[in-house]
């Protein structure tokens, strides 16, 4: 593997991140509210500003200076300053803070903010106009959407929304703690296991894995497939087979060594770090879930569009997600939705380019499942879930 | 003559409006908006509609009681343990602690220099599987080969006491401190034992520390959720937890509003009961 620079590029972004997050945090809090957000025209006339909310790690750095160089870059072609701020931790939480305006008709005073496809939060965004159409003929790179993503049943026509970064829900297991664990059956049904496992919270991580091992298709649920995903999660709980349901804290538990294994996502056990702990895409497939852009009520659709233009110039994008050692700069190390990024990203950095967590191969791809984004709505199914994991 | 000295009368008035103020502004007003939206009906998707929908009411205390009253439980054991231990270690500051005392003191606020988060994940690494404690337990056979600590209610419960303990120990401190230490002397000299003057002097003295410590602890402890969060299993979870998840997760606004009264009440009947069982006036340490 080639991920050992990988590692400790991630660390060091994170003492980065960690750095990079309060002072644009406190500019946008004093002051970000007048400048763009403004218009919500369709006039090609670019803003000064682009306010972007996204979520923590997820742009290259500088690790000498602290900035951001694709949006310095963005700013030197353009001149639009990005007003960027890490303020997203969680969907749920961040559609708390954003609703009541939004649903008051009032502005976030964001140009662009970023949701998982694996919540029902972006769907719900969609559904109840609270965010703007995309301006097309401001990107034309477009075309180099990854076609896995170019037509997702929250937003069949990428009207509303492009994606920023994907990653994988899979199982992590500890090869001191227990032989390999490779699929669902054995997490949740291994005697040896029982109380050394967690099931994630996110209703459409934990049931795309279990579906799957039951023989269904998690991106069309139905009743009956809901209830047979539901029944055996909740068994494997009432046994005490799963210890608990978490979002990423489990990752601090696995790696003392409390779990054997853990429902996990992909970028968790890359940040580790930790040679016994092994991430796989389960026998039975695994779920892909993808973080998207979109333009909320009042943000400058134009500049918002320009920018998602730019971010789709393989060129961009390869530099974003790669970063460069030569100038000391980390990238994203998410996957990228954007075809040609890899070529691009070789040229940077090649261990990046390499590495199958982060530029997946075709056999893995076609193993990852989306979750039905209907499902995610349905407050029946979101209530019982929600009944278990908090019961 | 200035205008306060021709209105004397208003002058307390004019002295209580901030508080007055702040407290309508940020407790009355917010909780009359959560009484509104708690007989709300409707989602998300279509909207919410005042209706007097009492039935959030009787939903929540039919499908939630077994987290209600777990809620009081772990709050009422963990308010307990915090009083058992705090108390001998108020005791031995107060009368013992000569001029370390405000060491000490600083001791027992010194966790709170760190956040609540980190505290208590600091406890996932205490009661680890493989941790020191849970092996100990094994070795003395209280606990199986198996057995663990975290993600059981056993671990909620300390992650709460640990919490809480300050809250606890510092008006503990406040009202043995302020005990004249003569009058334990009179005791002795009367021919009450150690134990006897302890009893009969010390402890009453000392219960408006009790009164104000318990309630200081078992308020926000009924209505905490990280310790079960982080520390418990899936059978764990308190109130706390259900309204956390109903109103971020589920964007049921109504529903979590009225659980959150409901605790309210339990809340505030379990304080009154205790009142009635020890007395108003130690509420307010009109005994001392």
């Amino acid at each position: 593997m080639t991920d050992q620079l990988t590692r400790r590029e991630l660390l060091q972004r994170g003492a980065a991140g960690g750095a990079a997050l309060t002072i644009p945090g406190l500019l946008a809090a004093c002051g970000g509210t007048s400048k763009a957000g403004a218009g919500s025209t369709t006039s090609h006339k670019l803003a000064k500003t682009l306010n972007f909310s996204n979520w923590t790690l997820y742009m290259d750095v500088n690790n000498k200076k602290h900035t951001n160089p694709s949006l310095i870059q963005f700013q030197k072609k353009y001149g639009v300053h990005v007003d960027y701020v890490e303020d997203i931790n969680d969907n749920a939480g961040f559609f708390g803070k954003i609703q009541g305006a939004l649903s008051r008709g009032q502005s976030i005073h964001r140009d662009i903010i970023v949701l998982t496809d694996n919540d029902r939060y972006l769907a719900l965004m969609i559904k109840k106009g609270w965010c703007e159409k995309l301006d097309k003929s401001a990107i034309p790179n477009i075309k180099n959407l990854v076609d896995v993503q170019k037509h997702p049943n929250f937003d069949p026509n990428r009207d509303y929304s492009l994606p920023w970064q994907s990653g994988m829900t899979g199982i992590a297991y500890n090869d001191t703690l227990t032989d390999p664990v490779l699929s669902i059956d054995e997490l949740f049904g291994n005697p040896k296991l029982k109380g050394k496992i967690t099931c994630l919270n996110s209703m459409g991580d934990a049931l795309t894995l279990v579906m799957l091992s039951n023989g269904d298709d998690p991106s069309k649920v139905t009743d009956r497939s809901f209830n047979a995903a539901f029944n055996r999660v909740k068994k494997a709980a009432d046994n005490k087979q799963i210890r608990q349901f978490t979002g990423n804290d489990y990752a601090p538990i696995l790696a003392r060594g409390d779990l054997s294994a853990a429902m996990s996502w992909s970028g968790d056990i890359a940040q580790l770090g930790q040679k016994q702990i092994h991430w796989n895409v389960p026998k039975d497939g695994g779920a892909l879930w993808t973080d998207n852009m979109l333009i909320p009520n009042g943000g400058n659709v134009y500049t918002a569009s320009v920018y998602m233009n730019y971010v789709y110039d393989p060129k961009v994008q390869g530099l974003m997600e790669a970063g460069d050692p030569k100038r000391n700069i980390t990238g994203i190390y998410y996957i990228p939705p954007v075809a040609g990024a890899g070529e691009w990203a070789r040229k940077y950095d090649p261990t990046v380019a390499n590495n199958p967590l982060i530029f997946p191969n075709k056999k893995m791809l076609d193993s990852v499942h989306i979750f039905d984004s209907k499902a995610l709505n349905n407050q029946k199914y979101l209530e019982q879930w929600q009944n278990l994991i908090s019961s | 003559m200035s205008y306060f000295h021709r209105h004397r009368e208003l002058t307390p008035y004019l002295l209580l409006a901030p508080g007055v103020l702040f407290l309508a502004v940020f407790f009355v007003v917010p909780l009359g908006f959560l009484a509104y939206q708690s007989l709300e009906s409707g989602n998300i998707d279509f909207g919410y509609a005042f209706t007097w929908s009492w039935s959030n009411y009787w939903h929540a205390l039919r499908d939630y009681r077994a987290q209600f009253v777990r809620s009081l439980e772990y709050a009422g054991i963990a308010t307990l343990l915090a009083l058992l231990i705090s108390y001998p270690v108020a005791y031995w500051i107060a009368f013992r602690g000569g001029r370390w005392k405000n060491l000490l003191l600083l001791f027992i606020v010194a966790p709170f220099f760190v956040t609540y988060l980190i505290r208590t994940l600091a406890w996932e690494t205490i009661l680890s599987d493989n941790g020191f404690v849970v092996n100990t337990l094994q070795s003395l056979h209280v606990l199986g080969p198996s057995g663990r600590l975290l993600a059981t209610s056993t671990a909620v419960v300390t992650g709460i006491t640990y919490n809480f303990l300050p809250f606890m120990a510092l008006p503990l401190y406040v009202s043995l401190e302020q005990i004249d230490g003569r009058l334990i002397e009179a005791a002795e000299d009367l021919y009450a034992s150690k134990l006897h003057a302890f009893l009969r002097v010390t402890l009453p003295l000392s219960l408006p520390g009790v009164v104000a410590g318990t309630l200081l602890t078992f308020i926000p402890a009924a209505g905490d959720f990280i310790n079960a969060q982080l520390l418990g299993g899936p059978d764990n979870h308190m109130i706390g937890n259900v309204i956390q998840s109903k109103f971020l997760e589920l964007t049921d606004y109504p529903a979590a509003a009225a659980m959150s009264f409901i605790l309210m009440a339990a809340i505030l009947v379990a304080v009154f009961v205790y009142a009635r069982l020890v007395g108003t006036e130690q509420l307010t340490g009109t005994a001392v």
